[in-house]
């Protein structure tokens, strides 16, 4: 079953390989992958689905969270949010059917970025499902090249965020101490 | 500018402020900077004969000792060699820095000569690593690996380090404070589900620890023994866990799992409640998990929450630091045990105890009987025992005289038992024997080795030598990789595929020819006296100890198998080419 999270993450070089390779590592598929800066341009926000056992869902939350650069990860399966996909569509559009192609275009809210004699580029955004209706309607048109973001999510609740704090360079020392104090 | 610095002289700055008294490691081109600076610096370097070894020596001290093991190693084939040793770690839980030379930044991507992409192959055989970019995030990033590797759940931390930075020369400012958002521990515990998991307990009426290799980590023997007697509780230390409690500890049941004892397994399987203290309910324990102790509620305690509910659930989760959750448990036990929590159930715990007690004496963990020809493995370690009274350190490899140490050697106290656990590393027992010893002189550390497992570890007799390491070296020599050899006797038909290891050296001369004692025993009657000489050594010492071949390692849960469903000895003689 599909898992939507939306993780916060420190922007470290190997931030993406390390969540990447955690799923590899830990046998969980990733459907989807969409990444980009926040605000603040030392984090960024990842959205993953991923195609994994209902029960695990909870084990690779943590899994995630176990990574020393991830601020957040949060499982938006069920949880208050919105998720969106772009599908960026090219289609090769016979003269007669262009105006019909414009009409089903406006009934999905996509936009056209290119016109040429050929066809259409359009752009649509929408909840996944939509999409893959859109462009099955398209197909039936002509010919389609069909581009994909992957899913993007934001969650609707306003969690707080729990950040360690700074420590000390002895916190090392003190952990030491402690070990061979009692050994 | 005088107070201008190398990089190399910075890392050497950070390595003191921590602590950092000995680093194993084996030098290289992209390290000369730094193995000069390293030169007249009061920091011991510990020239091992392969990284490999580098890694488990430093686990090896990190195990005898709780602190810091420091490894290092150049770049590319160095760090490769390395990373057997890190995924040991990880899987164990040890912490260890792992230093490593990079080629200089501009040549990164290039194929340069003895480059490799260490970075990218260690991201899943640490806990955390990092490259450093410039030498202005070199200090910080040290005081961050080191933090990362001993707090929390312990674990490997690498540091790539190019050349460039090595040789580069900046102000060196001592860093007071790291920052890691992102990395949040839990120590406390919740004091709810404390106050549960102690009600629990005294409600439960076929209770048992199942302490593992946490407590050792954790510093928590103390507490594991106050909790353990408070509630009158039956435990069983894992092969992690062993040391715990105390060997001779009354409420010791032994080792579960795999090659446990019948008593702990019939205990492990017939529980009313788990209390799971820095365990991680590992496959070599449960058995086949459907049919894992079916009657049990569980509380978990663990420092790392992923531990929690990812192989068997937990009703009472806790998350926290396993010393402070037991010091928090024991007084809530107290309290409610003064209050008469318990009294109700007094009569099924009598019961419970006697069934346990009673399994242990229907099946003890007993070496077979002595013959006057054939030294079996089983009474190998027994002498092992009576020399050690409990209080040496043996370290392992991994095999049948790994589960034959744990079975018949006592620990009566942590950090006596060294060996590879989780990721089952042969050649782990001699390295990580070097590095118990560099950490205590004084002890005696014996590296109890099978003849595979020493082999893949001969290059380090070389180190003991050049350093005068008293460490006891005790082949277990039944000429085969024994537990691959049984698994192929018990499930492949006896078909004895590549498990043979025909060949092996004389001993005398091999200790000879590296200017110290060896000596091969294959008579019972020379057994004591040979082990004797050997501990009375002032130096090295190698045993041969030629033990009966065909010995198998039981009780034998098989792989996949119900755990109250053991094997328990032999089925009948099996011959040769039957």
């Amino acid at each position: 079953m599909l898992q939507i999270i939306s993780i916060l993450m420190e922007n470290k070089p190997g931030a993406l390989m390390r969540v990447t390779g955690l799923f590899a590592q830990r046998n969980y598929n990733i459907e989807s992958l969409t990444v980009a800066r926040t605000l603040d341009p030392a984090l960024s926000r990842m959205t993953i689905v991923a195609d994994v056992e209902s029960r695990i869902r909870p084990q690779v939350i943590k899994q995630i969270n176990k990574l020393v650069n991830v601020l957040q990860a949060t499982d938006l399966t069920e949880a208050p949010s919105v998720a969106r996909e772009l599908v960026l569509l090219r289609i090769r559009a016979a003269m007669e059917n262009r105006t019909a192609i414009l009409k089903e275009a406006e009934i999905f809210g996509a936009r056209v970025v290119d016109s040429s004699v050929d066809g259409f580029a359009l752009e649509v955004t929408g909840d996944p499902e939509k999409l893959d209706e859109f462009i099955s309607i398209m197909e039936s048109y002509g010919d389609l090249q069909v581009t994909r973001s992957g899913l993007t999510a934001v969650s609707l609740e306003m969690k707080k965020l729990k950040l360690a704090p700074p420590v000390p360079t002895t916190g090392c020392a003190e952990i030491i101490a402690e070990a061979t104090a009692s050994a | 500018m005088s107070n201008l610095i190398t990089g190399a002289k910075m890392l050497l700055e950070c390595l003191s402020k921590e602590g950092v008294d000995c680093i194993f490691g084996y030098p290289g081109g992209v390290t000369l900077p730094f193995y000069d600076a390293l030169y007249d610096h009061p920091i011991r370097h510990v020239l091992v004969r392969h990284e490999q070894n580098a890694a488990f020596a430093a686990s090896g001290y990190a195990k005898a000792t709780g602190r810091i093991g420091v490894c290092c190693a150049t770049s590319g084939p160095g760090a490769t060699n390395l990373v057997t040793g890190l995924v040991d770690a990880l899987m164990d839980s040890v912490p260890i820095v792992a230093l490593t030379g990079q080629v200089t930044s501009s040549l990164i991507g290039t194929d340069a000569f003895q480059e490799a992409d260490t970075f990218g192959l260690t991201r899943s055989a640490t806990k955390h690593n990092f490259m450093v970019k410039t030498l202005a995030e070199l200090p910080q990033i040290i005081h961050e690996a080191f933090y990362l590797a001993a707090s929390g759940r312990p674990g490997p931390v690498l540091v790539d380090i190019p050349k460039d930075i090595f040789m580069g020369r900046g102000h060196y400012e001592p860093v007071e404070a790291i920052h890691l958002p992102g990395y949040k521990i839990l120590t406390e515990g919740h004091s709810g589900q404390i106050r549960r998991a102690a009600q629990m307990i005294f409600e439960s009426e076929r209770p048992i620890v199942y302490a593992g290799g946490g407590i050792i980590l954790g510093n928590a023997s103390n507490e594991l023994k106050e909790v353990v007697e408070l509630g009158d509780l039956p435990a069983v230390c894992t092969l992690m866990g062993l040391g715990g409690l105390p060997s001779s500890h009354p409420n010791f049941i032994s080792m579960p799992g795999m090659h446990g004892s019948y008593a702990a397994n019939m205990a492990m399987y017939n529980t009313d409640l788990i209390i799971a203290l820095g365990v991680r309910f590992d496959d070599r324990v449960t058995g086949r998990l459907a049919s894992f102790a079916p009657h049990a509620r569980v509380i978990h305690v663990d420092i790392d929450p992923a531990e929690i509910s990812k192989i068997r659930n937990a009703d009472i989760p806790i998350v926290g630091d396993v010393k402070k959750v037991l010091q928090r448990l024991a007084k809530v036990m107290a309290e409610l045990k003064a209050e008469g929590a318990g009294d109700a159930k007094r009569e099924p715990r009598i019961n419970w105890w006697k069934q346990v007690r009673g399994w242990k004496e229907e099946h003890p963990l007993e070496a077979p009987p002595r013959t006057p020809d054939e030294i079996k493995p089983q009474h190998l370690m027994q002498e092992i025992d009576r020399i050690s009274g409990g209080k040496a350190i043996v370290t392992s490899d991994v095999g049948q005289h790994q589960m034959w140490s744990a079975q018949f050697i006592r620990f009566e106290g942590p950090r006596l038992w060294i060996n590879s656990g989780g990721l089952g590393s042969m050649g782990y027992g001699l390295p990580s024997a070097i590095g118990a010893q560099f950490a205590c002189p004084d002890k005696l550390v014996f590296a109890v080795v099978g003849d595979g497992g020493f082999q893949m570890s001969l290059p380090e007799l070389a180190t003991l030598v050049n350093y005068g390491l008293n460490v006891k070296i005790v082949v277990m020599n039944n000429g085969y990789l024994g537990m691959v050899r049984q698994w192929q006797e018990l499930f492949y038909n006896n078909r004895m595929s590549s498990v043979t290891l025909d060949g092996f050296p004389q001993v005398e001369l091999l200790a000879g020819a590296y200017g110290f004692k060896g000596r091969t025993v294959d008579k019972p009657s020379e057994l004591r006296a040979a082990l004797e000489e050997a501990v009375a050594e002032n130096g090295p010492y190698l045993l041969n100890i030629k033990v009966t071949p065909f010995e198998n390692v039981y009780p034998m849960v098989p792989a996949g198998g119900a755990i109250n469903e053991m094997v328990l000895g032999p089925p009948r003689p099996v011959a040769v080419g039957d």
